[in-house]
């Protein structure tokens, strides 16, 4: 079957800035696509060039096997976009932005009146649709981008930082409402700098650094990368952690992370569960004062760490190095 | 796996997509009266100030000064209501509108030609409310009354050129609806160094070289000879249709090449 998103070598500059340098990505039909990185990877970039926003300088970019450099308006036909900004209209209801948006995939009156309805039903804003945008909260707003994206029945749908500047709640909700959309058979691409919200809308992240995909795979397949579960043991002083670090550093591969600040001590180790067993014998007999302990699977945090040296959404980070 | 066999929507043509746009921004002023009652406000007050603060002390031929001022006034007007389009396309452009719509299969030069439609609207709404201000202060027409209704297009005409000039200002300030604001400043020079408020013979040679001849001052002449026949076509030095013609010139040559710069502009990608 034709690749829903098909990007070979893809490069784009901006002036002294390279953007996509070289990126990868096959995309298939049925599957969601996550593009996982810190800001300035390229994610938006990448989407913009599929979305025909802008024109890469070389490679090859195909959109369901139709050309995105040569022939934009046939791939115009087959996308839908939701941008980083809710695009929608506050002086118009709900309605009337979907109908706005049908007119221009080129329906008739009737035809985009009832491509209204339907995505205002499958988007669950039937009881909003005729009240005026600018009354609607943040969460409902991006909700009618998102169904601004569905009017044209696309062939992929491409989501760029969906949920971002969300609060949890909307977050979740919207969420639900784009599982709901993959379940009715749409092919996603979308972008964001969370790593849960990867983990928990896609069926294939691509890690994108620097303008490239530096790694791609299944969550399962990318936490198998990041190799060993890790246990964590939770001191209940200052004092014990030095004792609780050597204590399990037989236990496991490579040195103990010991935190005096958060009393935390967590070690990587291989078979994980008879390790967490031995950890806790071990230090009962060293009678070291545990709060809390517990074996855990690696995060897609720790795979991005050691992939990219980086971490992805950690801005109070780059803080601490700025005067 | 059912959404396989739908089929692909046609994408709008250019007809549709200007309806569709200039909807957008017609309804949105619609539903803002405020913008509807500041843009309306600034002509009338403008046409108020002007007659009354400096009616007296403007010499202007065989003309009252009212009927000499109200064209100008009124011309001047729908210059700085093109102001409010750089402003709003600014703001368009910073919300990710431009990008929605360009990932469209419709008509790109209809994202901004929609709007254009739709602020023209706005600026004849201005001048509107300019005109029948006028008529309460005593402005007459002297000639007919399709004079009358020629001038008023003629004046509508030249404020969508500059409404042109307004969104492709806005869209090279860089979806900054503040620098886009400033843009409106621009106007100043050309309306006042004008035949708008005083007759150009008034001013000093090197600035009268200048506003005999700039597009402000041929429109002007153009709306004050329709209205007042004679006594503006000697005080102008020129007919009716003669302006008239140059008038609707100069508006076709601004909107072509502005809009041929923010045409350009919204297409690069």
């Amino acid at each position: 079957m034709t690749p829903t998103i098909e990007a070979v070598g893809v490069r784009k500059r901006f002036g002294e800035v390279t953007a996509l340098d070289g990126l990868d990505i096959v995309a298939e039909p049925g599957q969601v696509v996550a593009l996982l990185g810190p800001n300035g990877a390229g994610k938006t970039t990448f989407v913009r060039a599929v979305a025909t926003l802008l024109r890469p300088d070389s490679g090859a970019l195909r959109v369901a096997g139709v050309d995105a450099v040569a022939d934009p308006r046939r791939v115009r036909r087959l996308i839908g976009l939701a941008g980083q900004f809710a695009a929608v209209e506050g002086a118009m209801t709900g309605r009337e932005n979907l109908d706005m948006v049908a007119r221009l995939f080129g329906l008739d009156r009737r035809a985009a009146r009832a491509a209204a309805d339907r995505v205002l039903r499958q988007l669950g804003l039937e009881e909003h649709g005729d009240r005026l945008v600018r009354t609607y909260s943040g969460g409902l707003r991006r909700r009618l981008d998102l169904g601004a994206s569905l009017v044209g029945t696309p062939r992929v749908l491409l989501l760029d930082e969906p949920t971002t500047g969300l609060d949890p709640r909307s977050r979740i909700e919207l969420w639900s409402v784009i599982r709901e959309l993959v379940e009715q058979g749409t092919d996603m691409l979308l972008t964001t700098q969370y790593l849960n919200e990867a983990d928990e809308l896609a069926d294939l992240i691509a890690i994108v650094d620097r303008g490239r995909v530096v790694a791609a795979g299944s969550p399962r397949e990318l936490k198998a990368r990041a190799g060993r579960d890790v246990v964590e043991v939770h001191v209940h002083d200052r004092e014990s952690v030095a004792a609780a670090a050597r204590v399990l550093a037989p236990l496991g591969v490579g040195e103990p992370r010991a935190d005096a600040a958060t009393r935390l001590v967590s070690i990587a180790v291989d078979s994980g569960s008879e390790r967490l067993l031995e950890s806790v014998r071990a230090l009962a007999e060293q009678e070291v004062a545990v709060e809390d302990i517990a074996l855990r699977r690696p995060t897609l945090d720790e795979v991005f760490l050691a992939l990219t040296g980086t971490s992805a959404a950690r801005p109070e980070d780059e803080k601490v190095t700025s005067p | 796996m059912t959404a396989a066999v739908v089929q692909a929507p046609p994408g709008a043509g250019v007809l549709s997509s200007l309806s569709a746009v200039a909807k957008r921004s017609l309804l949105k002023y619609r539903r803002t009266p405020q913008v509807l009652f500041v843009s309306a406000v600034q002509g009338v007050a403008f046409m108020l100030i002007f007659r009354y603060a400096f009616g007296g002390a403007i010499e202007s031929g065989t003309l009252s000064y009212v009927d000499y001022l109200v064209p100008g006034v009124a011309t001047a007007g729908v210059l700085f209501s093109g102001g409010v389009s750089a402003v709003g396309i600014a703001e368009d452009a910073g919300q990710g509108l431009y990008d929605r719509l360009k990932s469209l299969p419709m008509a790109h030069t209809a994202i901004l030609g929609g709007r254009v439609l739709a602020d023209t609207v706005l600026v004849a709404w201005c001048l509107l409310a300019a005109t029948l201000t006028a008529f309460l202060i005593g402005f007459r027409v002297h000639t007919n009354f399709f004079a009358g209704l020629a001038a008023f297009g003629v004046v509508v005409l030249f404020g969508m050129a500059f409404v042109w000039v307004f969104v492709a200002l806005g869209l090279l300030s860089a979806a900054n609806p503040q620098a886009a604001q400033g843009l409106g400043f621009l106007v100043l020079p050309l309306s006042f160094a004008s035949s708008a408020y005083v007759p150009v013979h008034t001013m000093p040679d090197w600035l009268r070289a200048i506003a005999e001849h700039q597009p402000v001052t041929v429109a002007v002449n153009a709306a004050r000879t329709l209205t007042q026949g004679a006594p503006a076509e000697a005080l102008a030095g020129g007919t009716a249709g003669h302006f008239t013609l140059l008038a609707v010139l100069w508006s076709i040559g601004i909107s072509v090449v502005f809009g041929g710069i923010a045409v350009a502009r919204i297409r690069k990608r």
